[in-house]
């Protein structure tokens, strides 16, 4: 018998994004451009992070033609955000086929207490996540793929790495604790112990989990593989900077490339200005902040 | 034996990890110097596009196209069949041209379309749960090429000489017995 959005069919889509780059578009012609420049999907956005947070408001799912247009421009997959708890922006994405659902604290949250269940719906979703506990709650709702929240829009690396170096040394914590610590350790970081017990024997998250949030070059994207993602997310950093082109694709080579300082240092010469960056103390908005 | 497994990008790890289990010794490979050193390969499911892309920019693309001429053993799941064959007919993208075979990219349609299922495989004494994910569909193929599984009359597991190559993913199951039989192509060689 044939089964549609099944666990395996879900989490297994996100093992093929391993050691790819997933760049946010706001356009068909900037899909096209990453596609060309070697990414594995793309993130359809209304505006990237850089901007939400520039101009203030309510920030939603992005409008159903920019997607659809996007959708239509790439042969690489489609991802859309959709806001934190918006089960109807979420089902209105998975009727229009988007092949990934972000429910993304970039955007402005929609429910205040809640997650969306995300094992409700036949179409995968990617969440974000600062540590141990809180990726395995948004595993516990349904999500089939985690990324480290970092602070988008920033072009500031520091958030990033804060978020991936805590959720690996909770994962080492977790792999050396004697069994009977686990159920103590569950309630404290807030996560379902089984998910807890299922980490210490793969000794790594139970699905995929990528960078985000302010990787602006190839030497950042390179560090966050080394701290052990399984891939990045890129954002603002890639249309903001001078050369999209150039940049996205010395991105791409850099996450294959991260553990060959020769390939690297290949990488980096020549890719023009990155993004202007900001200061983490300065913002009046932290995105990280959002989810439960 | 080494078996390489391409970590160009996609789920090598999941490759990697089945082969381990079956006692086999495995290597990343990401460059053609490493190509080298293995006897046999895997190319993974993945983004064919990026797989492509990446391979000709370091020169990996002409090294193990030579080699599958040579006849060195290679199996291609999903992205990799894709990598592998003749010519992909719905876009505009190049491929190895390895086994004559043409291909149809997302052929079964978007994620939300994605599937597993139960087939049967030739020689095998009972089903195999394949698992389809945005999957190619093989739309035409040479005649002196072996049909080892079909799903709804498309071919789905195909071997012509050296080559072999599967529109599902055997690696995200437990089932180790398409692996066997690669590996039974790499002994024979």
């Amino acid at each position: 018998m044939s089964e549609r959005g099944t666990w395996l069919v879900k989490e297994g889509f996100a093992e093929m994004f391993k050691g790819g780059v997933i760049m946010d578009v706001t356009t068909a012609e900037q899909a096209k451009i990453a596609e060309e420049a070697g990414a594995v999907a793309v993130m359809a956005l209304e505006r990237v992070p850089a901007d939400i947070r520039k101009a203030g408001g309510v920030a939603r799912m992005a409008s159903i033609s920019k997607i659809k247009e996007i959708m239509d421009a790439v042969s690489i997959p489609v991802m859309a955000k959709v806001r934190i708890g918006h089960i109807a922006e979420a089902r209105i994405l998975e009727t229009l086929g988007v092949d990934f659902i972000d429910e993304s604290e970039v955007l402005t949250p929609a429910d205040d207490k809640y997650h969306i269940n995300k094992w409700d719906f036949k179409v995968p979703f990617v969440c974000g996540a600062r540590n141990l506990g809180e990726a395995l709650r948004r595993i516990a709702e349904g999500a089939a793929m985690i990324r480290t929240k970092g602070e988008a829009g920033t072009g500031n690396v520091i958030e990033a790495v804060k978020h991936m170096r805590t959720v690996m040394d909770e994962i080492r914590k977790v792999q050396n604790m004697p069994d009977e610590e686990l159920v103590t350790y569950s309630k404290e970081i807030g996560a379902p112990v089984n998910l807890v017990a299922e980490v210490k024997k793969l000794g790594r998250l139970p699905v995929v989990n990528f960078a985000a949030g302010g990787v602006a070059t190839p030497a950042d994207a390179a560090l966050m593989m080394m701290l052990g993602a399984d891939g990045v997310f890129v954002g603002s950093g890639i249309f903001k900077s001078k050369d999209p082109a150039k940049m996205a694709k010395a991105i791409v080579m850099a996450v294959t490339y991260w553990n060959d300082p020769e390939m690297l240092l290949k990488i980096s010469e020549d890719i023009g200005q990155p993004m202007e960056g900001l200061e983490i103390e300065q913002l009046e908005v932290h995105m990280q902040e959002r989810g439960w | 034996m080494v078996i390489g497994v391409s970590g160009i990008q996609g789920d090598f790890r999941e490759h990697k990890t089945m082969l381990e289990k079956m006692g086999i010794k495995t290597m990343v490979v990401r460059t053609p110097e490493e190509l080298d050193k293995v006897d046999g390969l895997i190319i993974p499911g993945g983004e064919s596009t990026t797989m492509i892309r990446i391979m000709k920019m370091v020169n990996l693309y002409d090294a193990l196209k030579a080699k599958i001429e040579t006849g060195f053993p290679v199996f291609g799941t999903c992205a990799g069949m894709i990598l592998l064959s003749n010519e992909v007919t719905n876009f505009k993208q190049d491929s190895l041209k390895a086994i004559n075979i043409k291909i149809e990219r997302n052929a079964y349609g978007r994620q939300v379309e994605s599937f597993e299922t139960d087939i049967e495989i030739k020689g095998f004494n009972s089903k195999f749960r394949a698992i389809f994910i945005r999957a190619p569909k093989v739309v035409s193929y040479d005649e002196n090429i072996e049909i080892l599984a079909t799903f709804e009359n498309s071919p789905v597991l195909l071997k012509q000489d050296n080559i072999l190559v599967a529109s599902f993913h055997p690696e995200l199951t437990n089932d180790t017995r398409v692996h066997e039989y690669f590996l039974n192509m790499v002994k024979q060689q």
